[in-house]
């Protein structure tokens, strides 16, 4: 567990020094931002926190593989991709959630489809997409990017 | 690369329009307040069923235990390059750099500048708005928000914490790779739809004004 934590730690702190060197001001408000942006967040990850052991807890491997596993048809697979782009949980947080899935037996593929879809795809966001960008764009980008989240996926089980 | 920084004729159908701002204090508070609600709801729920099932008791703590160390020793790092990102990178700056790109180079600084800055992909609509009028390449744009969509630096961290490096590497490289060919495909299907509105008229027409709806 330890070298990327470390490695991100110290990358921070370096940014950080840096901030400081070149703008004090910028660099204390960078950091009421981010507190403010952690206190955010905070509920989520108690939440994140928590589903993840009931669900390594509770859900039965078996049950998850069946459904998400190597195994496990294409259904499944476009049933988490679905759930992604529908859900808005912070990206942060979905990679917890989607390590823990992976370690209850989940499969590769759907593991990536679902973050893949859950980071690219916004429904809840798409009104405000159509009125800064017009409907075209909007829907072609989302609509695009399921299918290519889809394929990402595919290809990842693949590779790995 | 062909440059098509020039010919962009429909951006006049997009209005840039003012980012509604609906008291962004409250705002933050009523999130975060549902939040605390929905975390309150789950606990009780996780209560009951530990009480009900004690020998799952056990697994549940410590693997909740376990995520949560690793996360608090992640998310405040995370945060402070979130909040360095987000003030250093301005808004002036990737649409003064965005906004003349072209060719490969222009792909690569969408990007790196959709990577760099950080908050929720609902910022980057009305800058994104802004890119168009400027006369930005409809791909680059595409690019932009699909990569501060799912490529971000910090995000990127975490993936890497909780995925491992290989499952992180390849998601991103392929990532990569596809939003660069996404971009084209939509910079060619707009344009190509835009040259013959009278043939797709009840299509190409209507769309003059989008609304949120």
């Amino acid at each position: 567990m330890g070298a990327t934590i470390i490695l991100i730690n110290l990358a921070t702190l370096v940014c950080l020094v840096l901030a400081f060197y070149k703008d004090r001001r910028k660099a204390r408000q960078s950091l009421y931002e981010a507190v403010k942006a952690f206190i955010r967040i905070l509920p989520v990850v108690f939440i994140i926190i928590i589903l993840i052991g009931l669900l390594l807890g509770f859900v039965p491997k078996e049950l998850i593989a069946r459904i998400i596993g190597e195994q496990a048809g294409f259904g499944g697979l476009l049933g988490v991709a679905l759930l992604g782009a529908v859900l808005h949980i912070p990206s942060l947080i979905s990679y917890p959630l989607a390590g823990s899935l992976l370690q209850s037996g989940a499969s590769v593929t759907a593991v990536a489809a679902f973050i893949t879809t859950l980071t690219m795809i916004g429904l809840v966001t798409i009104p405000l997409e159509i009125k800064e960008l017009g409907k075209k764009m909007a829907f072609l980008r989302n609509g695009l990017s399921f299918l290519i989240a889809l394929t990402i996926a595919l290809l990842m089980g693949l590779i790995l | 690369m062909k440059k098509t920084d020039k010919k962009l004729s429909p951006e006049k159908k997009f209005k840039a329009g003012v980012p509604q701002k609906e008291n962004p204090a409250s705002t933050y508070w009523r999130v975060f307040f549902r939040d605390t609600l929905f975390l309150v709801i789950v606990l009780a729920v996780t209560l009951t069923l530990l009480t009900i099932f004690p020998a799952k008791r056990p697994t549940v703590i410590s693997v909740s235990k376990k995520f949560f160390v690793e996360l608090i020793l992640i998310l405040p790092a995370v945060m402070v390059l979130m909040g360095l990102f987000s003030v250093f990178v301005s808004r002036e700056m990737v649409v003064k750099y965005l906004g003349r790109s072209s060719g490969l180079k222009g792909f690569l600084l969408a990007i790196f500048f959709g990577a760099l800055p950080t908050g929720p992909l609902y910022v980057a609509f009305p800058l994104a708005a802004a890119l168009i009028k400027k006369g930005a390449r409809r791909a680059n744009i595409v690019i932009f928000l699909s990569a501060w969509a799912c490529i971000k630096i910090p995000q990127e961290m975490v993936e890497l914490q909780f995925l491992g490096l290989k499952f992180m590497a390849t998601r991103l490289a392929l990532i990569i790779v596809f939003v660069i060919f996404m971009g084209l495909m939509i910079e060619q299907i707009i344009d190509w739809t835009d040259r013959r509105p009278e043939e797709s008229k009840g299509k190409g027409q209507q769309k003059v004004r989008g609304k949120g709806r």
